[in-house]
């Protein structure tokens, strides 16, 4: 009787955080819609609902009752695994984001390194849609995301390690709680903007969307999936975006701290903070999204492995040679 | 030179100006129209669904002299015709499969009457092909509902033709 409370409680709970995650994925899959048409100068998304809210509802309708085809030549079992793999992996990884002080699924010790190996598996849903369709454009497109997200997850790993060097802690609270002197972008700027743009690579969005570049892949390793399995696929991309945007505000904006501690500001919920900052990310994810051509493959792997991965490197070097210099090495 | 571009390059002026570009443009007037529920304008000389017109009496302006069904390129075009009892000519059966019609506009251009017109109309997709197979029947209720402004253009065209 006791553990059916407790896993009620507990089922509970991730529903709460669940449910309201997968509702700002489809608002904001409107919103980007809305963005990228704006700066074209078109309207976007504007019937269905008010201003098209519920596109995405009505888009996620659509694909609930279209067929589902499963090529004949494909792997079934791993073909119809990878979406599943992909959502499941996009919406597990919210367990250790920390919305307030006390409000956290999993407050675990090593919460950024659990965010980081989730991520890093990440490529196995897109690797595994690839190889199962068993068809060329796929299979390339899957190649060249796993490529691209090994190679940027290095840099976002050195610049964790950046982040991690001035909190001491690898709980996201405690690094959140680190802020609250000065947020992690002022110091760290230019890492801010290296992670910025890496998070860009590691959810395959432009520039760096060679694995569903449609002049030459048609849509990558999602061109043999249809109805459900797509849409699933779609679902785990931008909650993967949504959660590259929450771990961007954690680790460098702040998090739930209100950016001035006094009395407008912090009378506002800590969530409304965290909401609004990936709300900002988001917004520069979407514009970015509007203005910039894609890279070529090679300039893409050069930017990875020749620009960012030394100048990490050697931004860990600096701050941890300053914090050493000044004593500034934080005990936990 | 070179140390602009150096400059330039890991600052990443360009993408930030773009980028400013890109939030200034977002607020302007849009270019496209809010379709279903605002139309672009059409010239009169818009080759649309095609309709049959009448003469103000309510007499059928079709001779069945069957010019457009010989010049139709695609041949969608199929008239009999038949007498009638005060002598005049008249079509029995005239029928234009919508699907194979290449909205050429010849047969308008051919009829001697303005008796078959392409009209301004562009909506009328079908869930099923048989409803594109028009006969006279729908040309001319086509032609009854669309009259004054089938009138119209063609009396503002009528300068050039």
């Amino acid at each position: 009787m006791e553990y059916a409370i407790l896993l009620f409680s507990e089922i509970y709970k991730i529903l709460y955080v669940l449910i309201p995650v997968l509702v700002s994925v489809a608002m904001i899959v409107w919103l980007d819609r809305r963005i990228w048409a704006f700066v074209q100068k078109r309207r976007g998304p504007n019937v269905v609902g008010p201003f098209g809210l519920f596109q995405t509802l009505a888009d996620a309708l659509k694909y609930i009752f279209k067929e589902i085809i499963i090529p004949a030549s494909s792997n079934k079992i791993i073909f119809i695994l990878a979406p599943i793999v992909t959502m499941t992996l996009a919406l597990i990884a919210w367990a250790v984001i920390p919305f307030s002080e006390d409000f956290v699924l999993a407050d675990i010790n090593v919460g950024i390194l659990y965010i980081f190996a989730i991520s890093s598996l990440g490529v196995y849903g897109i690797i595994m849609g690839g190889w199962a369709s068993n068809s060329k454009y796929p299979f390339l497109g899957s190649i060249r995301s796993a490529a691209q997200m090994v190679s940027y997850e290095v840099s976002i790993g050195v610049i964790i390690i950046n982040v991690l060097l001035c909190v001491g802690s690898l709980n996201l609270s405690d690094i959140v709680l680190a802020q609250q002197k000065i947020w992690f972008v002022v110091p760290l700027f230019p890492m801010f903007v290296i992670f910025f743009i890496s998070s860009l690579a590691e959810t395959n969005r432009p520039p760096f969307d060679l694995p569903e570049a449609e002049a030459e892949l048609v849509a990558g390793y999602q061109t043999e999936y249809s109805g459900m399995m797509y849409a699933m696929f779609w679902l785990g991309e931008y909650a993967n975006i949504l959660l590259m945007c929450a771990l961007g505000s954690i680790l460098f904006l702040g998090g739930w701290l209100a950016p001035i501690n006094i009395s407008p500001f912090d009378m506002v919920p800590p969530p409304v903070w965290l909401i609004l900052k990936i709300l900002f990310l988001f917004i520069l994810f979407a514009l970015i999204k509007a203005i910039v051509p894609r890279y070529r493959y090679d300039q893409l792997m050069r930017l990875g492995w020749k620009v960012f991965l030394p100048f990490s490197l050697i931004w860990v070097v600096l701050t941890s040679g300053y914090l050493l210099y000044f004593d500034l090495l934080p005990i936990y | 030179m070179n140390l602009i571009r150096i400059f330039k390059t890991v600052f990443l002026i360009d993408f930030l100006t773009g980028l400013l570009i890109a939030i200034k443009e977002s607020f302007k007037p849009k270019k496209t129209l809010n379709y279903p529920f605002e139309k672009g304008k059409i010239s009169p000389r818009y080759r649309g669904e095609h309709a049959l017109r009448r003469y103000p009496n309510g007499e059928e302006r079709c001779i069945a002299c069957k010019l457009c069904e010989a010049v139709c390129p695609a041949q969608a075009i199929t008239i009999e015709s038949k007498a009638r009892e005060d002598g005049s000519r008249k079509t029995t059966r005239y029928d234009i499969d919508m699907l194979k019609c290449i909205y050429c506009g010849l047969c308008e251009e051919s009829c001697p009457v303005d008796a078959i017109v392409q009209g301004p109309n562009f909506e009328f997709a079908t869930h099923t092909r048989e409803e594109l197979y028009y006969n006279k029947e729908k040309l001319l209720e086509n032609g009854d509902r669309w009259e004054n402004v089938l009138a119209a253009n063609i009396k503002a065209d009528n300068p050039y033709r």
